[in-house]
């Protein structure tokens, strides 16, 4: 036998590995990687607070008493697609993670999802707002938490026409995700007899003096001023509106907002703002007491919708778990999958609902007012409810959404 | 009233407004920077990240020990310029006798660095900074409203300009400061102590930027990514006006907000883009700037 350094070389790594392999089928803990944006603009939506309700999540199941040892991964993708598939990869393939959580940016979310699919893993989006991910994108392995541009357009734009506001001017962030949400929106409210009067594309990113946009939103008397941007956009929009008193003449509708811009706005500036949340901390006992157990983790902040959703996700996956046993999670995530639909949903956050067989979990959606700096009794006490959709009507049905699962 | 190419009058009028009060803050950040690199031959890269500071000081000022905006307004350039003062003694002075690119690369790594320290304390969606009671409200000018706050920036934005071009070009200090620049041995000779001059002048242009960024604390949301948006636009700025001059600096800030206010008229597509269209014809015409000096 003649030895080459190739030879070599396989061999050494071949028998590194092997250790370590046998380690992963004696414990096989359940891995969870929280994929987010721990340094960017979107790291308060995103971020720690996810990390701590993913936490929460186990330790409210009691993973420890049930015999099933969990371990949470952290990652950020840093709003790239590139990165988080390239950390998600990884997790799959060197680190045992099972699945991963999370996700904002919807660009970031469909390349994720694509290679929870390939790997046969889990992936719960919670943050990303592109209903793609439950249409033509769909996929066995991926499920849709917390809210998307359909529901959001639905509830918001319906909800204003209803109340008067029949003409309107959409500032739309100029790129993939304010197209879509300007599109969504326009359609409902031309459905509910609205007029769509015009619409400004404002650069993005880079965008920060939106005074000029909302001049010319006021100029043409629309009722309603559609913001379909995010983010510090929407923050420097509502701030320059209200300075310019164009919240005075006009309705502002953010079309994506979260609890943690009202409080970057504070209330002065975002009072009457009206905004769909699928979550709010202080919407009832159950929602309250969810919030009181994981607020020593968050710094203080109150979390949005998205960061609940991976407390809902991360909680119903490991109740599937529980039901198919360790080993059988580990190995197919199209059937964790599986199981995570064919059992209702229950959690402290959004309450009784069910997942559906496109991915998409269904639970109401709330249509809220930014209360005003009187009528606020308590810190993060910002909204107050206007209307509730119920869960089987917030969402896109299910023969419009084009998801390849579906037989047509 | 009549309209211009389909505009209405009164909307134009608004947005030349407007767009001039962008170019204030233009004029101020690119006038610290034009300082910095005609000074000490340092493109400062961190001049958006010390703009952000000043912003967050002066909310920390009113946050954690109540002084008001007024007292911020004098204290935050105080304090940020203190912090350029340190950090050109012991870190940027090293760079003097190496390539501009070194100065680039250190400048806008410490940006990176202080952009995620303030991140990690205070997140990314930013603070909320009231504009102070007396300027709050809006005059009715007949062909828009205008937030009194705003027209306070215009007029604070024109006296520090003009004040910073008449201390470089009408004072003794000036006249050391610029004859430093040229031929710092011989100033030096004449008993000037030149690295001192160095390190206030640098402290000085921070303490602009960090001045810019309390005015910008009730307009623009307080965050940490609130410098890095200015910052590729008033590199443009200077670069238009021409690298060092401040006149230049100065008049190409404002000049260059009213273009991108009438482009975010005429076509808002382009409103970010608009500056750097100027900047690539203006380098093709003359390539050291409107009032740079051929070198």
């Amino acid at each position: 036998m003649t030895l080459t350094r190739r030879g070599l070389l396989g061999t050494a790594a071949a028998t590194s590995l092997l250790p370590l392999a046998r380690a992963r089928a004696a414990d096989a803990p359940i891995k969870i990687g929280v994929l987010g944006d721990m340094s960017g603009m979107y790291r308060d939506l995103s971020g720690p607070v996810s990390v701590a309700c993913a936490k929460q999540a186990v330790a409210d199941f009691g993973a420890a008493g049930k015999g099933i040892p969990v371990e949470i991964l952290v990652g950020d993708h840093q709003n790239k697609p590139d990165i988080g598939a390239g950390v998600a990869g990884q997790w799959f393939d060197r680190d045992g993670v099972d699945l991963v959580v999370d996700v904002p940016n919807s660009s970031v979310a469909l390349a994720v999802s694509n290679v929870g699919h390939l790997k046969n893993k889990v992936v719960i989006a919670c943050g990303p707002g592109t209903a793609d991910l439950t249409g033509p994108q769909c996929t066995p392995n991926t499920i849709h938490w917390s809210f998307d541009t359909w529901m959001l357009a639905h509830s918001t734009g319906g909800a204003m026409v209803k109340a008067g506001g029949d003409t309107w001017f959409f500032i739309t962030a100029d790129y993939a995700f304010g197209h879509a949400m300007q599109r969504d929106t326009a359609n409902f409210v031309k459905e509910a007899g609205g007029k769509v009067l015009g619409n400004v594309d404002t650069p993005f990113p880079g965008t920060t003096d939106f005074s000029s946009f909302l001049l010319q939103a006021q100029s043409t008397g629309a009722k309603v001023i559609g913001l379909a941007n995010a983010g510090s956009d929407t923050v420097n929009c509502i701030k320059q509106a209200a300075e310019f008193g164009v919240n005075k003449s006009a309705r502002l509708a953010g079309l994506l907002v979260f609890i943690s811009d009202v409080h970057a706005l504070g209330l002065q500036n975002a009072q009457g703002l009206v905004l769909t949340e699928t979550f709010y901390w202080d919407l009832n006992e159950r929602t309250r007491a969810f919030t009181q157990r994981v607020l020593p983790n968050t710094g203080g902040a109150r979390p949005g919708m998205g960061q609940a959703g991976v407390y809902g996700g991360v909680l119903q996956y490991l109740k599937a778990v529980e039901k198919i046993g360790v080993a059988a999670a580990k190995a197919s995530g199209a059937a964790t999958v599986a199981q995570m639909k064919a059992m209702p949903t229950d959690d402290d956050a959004f309450g009784p609902g069910s997942i559906r067989a496109d991915g998409r979990a269904l639970h109401p959606a709330y249509l809220f007012e930014v209360k005003s700096p009187a009528e606020s009794k308590a810190p993060w006490d910002y909204y107050k409810l206007l209307a509730t959709t119920p869960a089987d009507e917030a969402f896109r049905p299910l023969k419009d959404g084009h998801c390849p699962l579906i037989p047509a | 009233m009549f309209s211009l190419f389909g505009v209405p009058a009164p909307l134009l009028f608004g947005q030349l407004l407007l767009g001039l009060i962008n170019g204030g803050f233009y004029a101020m950040l690119s006038l610290g920077l034009a300082v910095i690199f005609g000074m000490l031959n340092i493109i400062n890269f961190a001049h958006g990240a010390v703009f952000m500071m000043g912003a967050f000081v002066a909310w920390m000022l009113l946050n954690y020990l109540g002084i008001n905006y007024w007292f911020a307004l004098l204290l935050a350039p105080l304090i940020v310029g203190a912090f350029g003062f340190v950090l050109e003694k012991t870190i940027i002075s090293r760079l003097y006798k190496l390539d501009h690119l070194y100065g680039l690369l250190l400048t806008f790594g410490l940006a990176l660095v202080l952009e995620g320290l303030f991140r990690n304390g205070y997140g990314s969606s930013g603070m909320p900074y009231q504009i102070p009671a007396v300027l709050s409200g809006a005059v009715n000018l007949g062909f828009m409203f205008l937030p009194i706050y705003r027209g306070w920036v215009i007029v604070a934005a024109l006296v520090v300009c003009i004040a910073t071009w008449m201390l470089i070009e009408k004072t003794k200090l000036g006249s050391l400061l610029r004859a430093a620049t040229e031929n710092p041995a011989l100033v030096q000779a004449f008993g000037v102590n030149v690295p001192r001059l160095v390190t206030l002048t640098f402290a000085g242009g921070v303490a602009l930027a960090a001045f810019a960024g309390v005015l910008a604390a009730p307009i623009y949301s307080v965050n940490p990514n609130m410098g890095s948006n200015f910052i590729n636009t008033v590199f443009a700025v200077v670069v238009i006006g021409g690298m060092g001059s401040i006149f230049g600096a100065i008049v190409s800030g404002f000049g260059l907000g009213v273009i991108e206010g009438l482009t975010k008229v005429f076509y808002p597509q382009a409103s970010d883009t608009v500056i750097f269209v100027v900047m690539v014809l203006v380098l093709l015409t003359r390539p050291a700037g409107l009032f740079g000096k051929a070198t």
